[in-house]
């Protein structure tokens, strides 16, 4: 059973009331918390090293797999291997976000490295919450790792956000679009605050023919918080990347972004952009002539910047 | 009723000494009235719109909105108490959708129907554009138009738009004035609105031409229009002279 904590994490970063719907695995503290199949979506728990195997049966259509996580206990460090087998043609939504709640004085972290192979002509949406809340002085830290492999005509998007609430953060993601045709569009979106610290960084190898990627990054940094952000595009083949890093500035807060491409075939075409900045104060004014106050006129600029 | 009395705005120029940017502007808006601010670039039209709505503080005089004295006012404060501005060049907004925007000018969740409504009043289609970020995605004229629908959508007892024809093309710009008149005519809202188009110049019931910071003339249509069509702006003072630059 779920107590309330867990279940306001839940809703929180994997939008689920309960155990939700479709395959769903809760992994609460280190335990297997709930788990469910479908017809389709088999979970199975690894045999060799801590963490599931998520297959999806090749033609699978519209069905989704939950497997968010959990850390209520103070000090507690999880470390798990998951990895999604996407048959072809499948397409499915995949939610997998990660909550801690740490009301002690010891760090609490969760390192997750999910790995993604995905079938000739799937199509996956990922979407990835990550949250921390609770008084003690531990630091919540979240470790993430996504790593895709995408066959033939495969198109895989992530929406990775990071909500509040987490202390330190290393994002590693690394996408092959090996496959003819595949493609890739990574949405992040990254709050720090207090004197978090963020660091993230991509590897996008568009290896395959006519493969395409976007990398979408925004980010808004208040208070003291500082982040950097690292996001490398290789084109080996006839492909398409674009790369837009933007970010917020806010108080003594501190952004790097060092895009990269690298192009090396002579039909790869990559772009890159990078903006950093506080709040225009044009921005402000237009909503306080819409009646906001200034302090209701940032947040609705953040609110959208962050969608 | 809108009552500027002795409206004066200085700014630090780049040596350091004073620049006037209003001098003493005094002017009266009856409710209901269709006032169009005309007059040459730099003159102190923007400032006046922008010191009406309170994005300038002014450095004397006073201004009163309905009886009461505004001149201390915030910007959030004189919006809550109906006095609307369209910026010239609007600032762009990345995730901020169309819908989010007339949601916040309209101060609640609007209908599909109602939004459509508005967007339509300025040559806008709600099922091209509702869902579209307010960005650089849109263009010059798309966003000014997206401008002036936030302001529609504020239902203000004073809407003031500052050069609402820029970047927009004929056929739209045709919509708006039709917009604009079906205001004055449905006597919704007290309009003043800043622009050089003789279409819009002849909307007015009444032009006031600011130059140099101040008052130049006020008058009907039939007085200041004539007036401001012979006198040909000279270039170069010098060139005009002694033919040398």
């Amino acid at each position: 059973m779920l107590n309330d904590i867990q279940k306001n994490i839940l809703a929180i970063v994997a939008d689920m009331k309960g155990t939700g719907e479709g395959a769903v695995n809760i992994r609460s503290d280190g335990q297997k918390a709930f788990r469910r199949n479908t017809e389709h979506i088999v979970i199975e728990s690894k045999t060799d090293k801590d963490g599931i195997d998520i297959r999806i049966a090749p033609g699978t259509k519209n069905e989704s797999v939950h497997i968010p996580v959990v850390l209520t206990k103070g000090g507690f460090k999880d470390m798990v291997y998951n990895d999604f087998f996407v048959g072809e043609d499948a397409d499915v939504t995949i939610v997998a976000g990660c909550g801690i709640h740490n009301c002690s004085s010891c760090d609490s972290q969760h390192d997750g490295i999910h790995t993604f192979y995905v079938g000739k002509n799937a199509r996956v949406k990922y979407i990835e919450k990550h949250y921390g809340e609770g008084e003690g002085g531990g630091k919540r830290i979240l470790n993430p790792q996504t790593v895709l492999y995408l066959e033939e005509g495969a198109s895989v998007t992530l929406e990775t956000s990071q909500i509040r609430g987490v202390d330190d953060t290393k994002r590693y993601t690394k996408v092959e679009c090996r496959g003819a045709g595949s493609e890739v569009v990574i949405r992040e979106n990254l709050l720090t605050h207090a004197d978090q610290k963020a660091v993230s960084e991509m590897d996008v190898f568009l290896s395959g023919f006519d493969t395409k990627a976007q990398v979408i990054s925004r980010s808004v940094a208040q208070d003291t918080s500082s982040q950097i952000f690292y996001p490398r595009v290789s084109g080996d083949n006839k492909c398409f990347g674009h790369v837009q890093c933007d970010a917020i500035l806010m108080g003594g807060a501190k952004v790097r972004a060092i895009p990269e491409i690298s192009c090396n075939h002579v039909d790869a075409s990559l772009i890159h952009e990078a903006a950093i900045g506080r709040i225009a104060g044009e921005q402000i004014l237009k909503l306080m002539t819409l009646g906001l106050t200034a302090e209701e006129a940032e947040q609705k600029i953040l609110e959208g910047f962050l969608r | 009723m809108l009552e500027i009395k002795n409206l004066s705005y200085r700014v630090d120029g780049e040596n350091g000494a004073a620049v006037e940017i209003l001098r003493d502007v005094s002017l009266t808006v009856e409710d209901k009235k269709f006032i169009v601010i005309t007059g040459p670039n730099g003159g102190g039209k923007t400032s006046l719109a922008r010191a009406i709505m309170g994005i300038y503080p002014p450095t004397g005089g006073e201004i009163f909105w309905n009886g009461e004295d505004i001149t201390r006012l915030s910007v959030t404060e004189r919006a809550q108490r109906g006095i609307s501005y369209g910026f010239q060049q609007p600032p762009r907004f990345k995730g901020m959708k169309v819908r989010d925007l007339l949601n916040v000018a309209a101060g609640e969740k609007m209908s599909h129907d109602t939004a459509c409504n508005y967007l339509t009043k300025v040559g806008l289609c709600a099922r091209d554009y509702i869902d579209r970020d307010v960005d650089t995605s849109l263009s010059g004229g798309e966003v000014k138009r997206i401008e002036i629908a936030t302001v529609l959508a504020r239902k203000s007892g004073l809407m003031i738009f500052d050069e609402p024809e820029a970047g927009i093309d004929l056929w739209s710009f045709a919509r708006l004035t039709d917009t604009f008149r079906e205001i004055h005519d449905k006597k919704e809202a007290t309009i003043l609105i800043i622009s050089h188009q003789e279409r819009i110049l002849r909307l007015a019931d009444e032009i006031v031409l600011i130059a140099n910071g101040a008052v130049a003339a006020r008058g009907s249509v039939e007085e200041i229009y004539p007036k401001i069509i012979a006198e040909t702006v000279i270039a170069c003072d010098r060139l005009e002279g002694d033919r040398k630059c």
